[in-house]
């Protein structure tokens, strides 16, 4: 939390408001593109936790491994990464909403 | 009379000689692969042709699949992400022995002398060895690191000598595996080489073994010649301090030549290739590029490199002058291109997209497109004229 605090106090008031409105899809009246966003963690996801998310350099996001943490610790780090490991932040790429849909998803294990 | 046996001759011959795909003679020297990440499949194709030949299926999870060839440039070795190893012949198009060697992969390698293929594990870790003619297991390193824990293992090539080469990610050390004397290696462990080693290739003299760091700003350089073996720093704090970017894709070193004497690297989490000098390990020069590169793949005369890009910038290719250091050409093939690879002179570019399901030709000289190959989810490009190349 405290890296996205620091980030928004980088961003110029404009992109900043910007980035709200792209935020919020849910009150913009937008919905997730599930389609692109199950593909988006098949293939971009995948490229570090494998296709099927069996785990590769990352670690496996199976819902069984994914067990001991609940959604929103998963959307945390989905949007903030895990400071010191490859895991990046997603912020930058995904809206809130979308990564909850992710983090939905990979609790279920349907993305697999 | 004469024509029944005749007729009988050719029948018998096209029954014992007819392979699946051709029944004529072949060469395999204009053949190739491209793998299909999602399927699980893979299309041979004829690069002199721009066709494909054929299609193998039920090769399991191909995500950052990649492969090596025999010596005779017939068979290729596929290493699949869930520990799948499997021997295809192009010629016949069919598997040949498929084995399952690990939970988890991560890519392979080829001795020099073609008999033994190597295969980096993540799952259980270490490394195994397979005779490459029948793919029985020769041998199984466990990487246990000094900090006596299992460790994944990444950057695996051939070295000369029946050797190989690898990095245990998350205990920082460098490997070699020396196989020269039997089929019981001896190990140089080289350890405390830096934080979270992400990848590692070795010169195309087998000399050079370079390992990048994703933990720390810098790459470790172990020039294979001089004994005893010392892991050196190179490009130390190249990052100046500054926070990198988030990493989308971490980059890979493959397909280095040395032009002249450069060899350009990807940075990590920059929009940025570092020059290096390869006589002195020292950086010569930084090229702005479009986004962070993940693959710089020098065309094989060394004259220019092409470069690809993590998502979500990964829709465009550079190519940047050696001589000059500077980006000559930007292009934009589509979304998700994955991988690039040049035919063994350099006169095509072959450049992966995975969304729109094509493989693109390009002519190195004109930037212009030749040809498009349609595949699914096309990821890696293999020829077999890597069968001819050290550190593959």
């Amino acid at each position: 939390m405290q890296r996205s605090w620091t980030i928004s106090q980088w961003l110029p008031s404009a992109v900043a408001i910007g980035c709200m409105i792209t935020a919020w899809p849910v009150l913009a009246g937008e919905a997730p593109d599930t389609a692109k966003l199950a593909a988006l963690v098949r293939q971009d996801c995948g490229s570090c936790h494998g296709l099927s998310l069996k785990g590769g350099l990352g670690k496996p996001l199976t819902a069984e491994r994914l067990a001991p943490w609940d959604r929103d610790q998963i959307l945390h780090i989905i949007l903030d990464g895990v400071p010191g490991t490859p895991m990046p932040p997603w912020r930058p790429l995904l809206t809130e909403s979308e990564a909850r849909w992710i983090a939905n998803k990979l609790k279920q294990g349907t993305l697999q | 009379m004469n024509s029944i046996i005749w007729k009988l001759a050719v029948l018998v011959f096209s029954v014992i000689a007819s392979p699946l795909m051709a029944d004529e003679l072949r060469g395999t020297g204009n053949l190739g692969i491209v793998i299909e990440r999602a399927s699980g499949s893979l299309v041979i194709i004829d690069t002199g042709k721009h066709m494909k030949l054929g299609r193998i299926e039920g090769l399991g999870d191909l995500s950052h699949a990649s492969a090596v060839f025999s010596r005779d440039q017939r068979y290729a070795f596929v290493f699949g992400r869930d520990g799948g190893l499997t021997k295809i012949d192009l010629l016949t198009g069919s598997i040949v022995k498929r084995v399952m060697q690990a939970g988890n992969a991560i890519g392979g390698a080829i001795s020099d002398d073609g008999m033994l293929v190597a295969v980096s594990n993540y799952e259980p870790g270490g490394v195994r060895v397979f005779d490459a003619e029948t793919l029985t297991q020769v041998a199984d390193i466990p990487a246990i690191g000094a900090d006596g824990k299992n460790s994944k293992t990444v950057g695996l090539v051939d070295l000369p000598g029946r050797r190989f080469a690898y990095t245990l990610y998350d205990a920082g050390e460098i490997w070699v595996a020396d196989f020269s004397s039997d089929e019981t290696p001896r190990i140089t462990k080289l350890t405390n080489i830096g934080k979270l080693p992400y990848d590692g290739n070795v010169t195309p003299d087998g000399r050079h073994y370079l390992v990048g760091l994703f933990g720390e700003d810098g790459v470790v350089h172990v020039d294979m010649w001089r004994e005893p073996l010392k892991p050196e720093r190179i490009l130390d704090g190249y990052g100046r301090g500054e926070e990198k970017l988030p990493v989308y894709k971490m980059p890979h070193l493959e397909g280095w030549a040395a032009a002249g004497h450069v060899l350009l690297i990807p940075a990590v989490g920059r929009h940025e290739l570092i020059a290096v000098d390869t006589r002195t390990f020292k950086e010569t020069g930084r090229i702005a590029t479009y986004g962070q590169p993940v693959f710089a793949v020098a065309r094989p005369d060394g004259r220019h490199v092409w470069v690809n890009f993590a998502h979500p910038l990964n829709d465009t290719v550079e190519v940047v002058d050696t001589l000059t250091l500077k980006v000559i050409q930007r292009f934009k093939p589509g979304p998700a291109v994955l991988h690039m690879e040049f035919t063994p002179r350099g006169h095509e570019a072959w450049v992966s997209a995975r969304d729109s399901d094509r493989v693109y030709v390009y002519d190195t000289s004109t930037f212009s497109k030749k040809a498009e190959i349609s595949a699914l989810k096309p990821s890696g490009i293999f020829f077999t004229a890597r069968a001819t190349r050290i550190g593959q």
